[in-house]
């Protein structure tokens, strides 16, 4: 198992949609100052937003874990959401439960998990109706990327 | 060639707008008669693919950064969006633009953001005629 080098974590709120964004920017900025490439830096960071805006879309809150190892970056994020009931539905382009208000804001195209999905190495998910979603994105982040 | 095939042709059109590999920002942004509300990071860019549209997560579906993205969305979020996906600059079409918090978060960020009169619709038919296409 490769050594772990750093790990933060950091508490989302939900539907305060004018912090939305902010623990992925803050993501960011840790990321580019460990020298992690802009490549696997926009992959991740993309992975943590779409995460993030689904929490402030859907659940009060959630914790995301940032662990990097020397080989990967491993995103947590767990919530306490409504939780899904048909995970390969929600995972096909296109299909959304958004409101028309999250829609008005530029969310809830039914992209989000698959996003997830398209940028992540690896990527897991589980979820609980009534309980919550956990999401674990795995990005490579060595150099033959 | 028989009558068909010349009519077909004639039908066909002009031939498909010469592929460009880049224009500059600046470039762009004369070309679309752009008012440039934060200057940030600056308007030399080399801008060689273009996302338009007011969905964040189609903008951010894309692989490649540096893109110049083009919406009519003008909320927090277009501006957290285009700094999430590395994007080049923003331009908000039909003379959008957005509140003062939101250009300071820009202006944070080095993000330049423009505006212009026009819709989407002929913002994007003047760029693909200027031979840059569509992020994939």
């Amino acid at each position: 198992m490769s050594t772990e080098l750093l790990r933060e974590s950091y508490e989302v709120h939900g539907r305060n949609f004018d912090k939305a964004g902010e623990v992925s920017g803050n993501i960011k900025a840790l990321l580019k100052e460990v020298g992690i490439s802009a490549q696997v830096v926009r992959r991740t960071v993309i992975v943590a937003f779409e995460a993030e805006m689904n929490v402030v879309m859907y659940a009060s809150r959630a914790t995301i874990t940032l662990a990097l190892t020397e080989d990967s970056i491993e995103l947590t994020i767990e919530d306490d959401g409504p939780g899904i009931p048909d995970i390969e539905q929600a995972m096909q382009e296109g299909y959304s439960t958004a409101s028309a208000e999250m829609r008005e804001m530029g969310f809830g195209f039914g992209m989000g998990l698959p996003n997830i999905n398209r940028h992540s190495d690896v990527f897991d998910i589980t979820s609980k109706v009534g309980k919550g979603t956990k999401l674990r994105s795995t990005i490579r982040h060595n150099s033959d990327e | 060639m028989n009558d068909r095939d010349d009519t077909k042709k004639k039908i066909s059109g002009a031939a498909e707008p010469k592929r460009r590999t880049s224009l500059k920002l600046s470039e762009i942004a004369d070309l679309l008669k752009c008012e440039v509300i934060v200057e940030g990071r600056g308007l030399e860019a080399e801008v060689t693919d273009i996302v338009a549209s007011d969905g964040m997560s189609e903008v951010l579906a894309g692989t490649k950064s540096g893109e110049l993205m083009i919406t009519g969305l003008t909320n927090i979020q277009s501006i957290r969006t285009a700094d999430i996906s590395d994007a080049c600059a923003v331009i908000y079409c039909r003379g959008r633009r957005p509140v003062e918090t939101v250009l300071q978060l820009a202006r944070n960020q080095q993000m330049p953001v423009l505006t212009t009169h026009l819709n989407m619709f002929d913002i994007c038919g003047i760029l693909y005629n200027a031979g840059l296409r569509g992020v994939t």
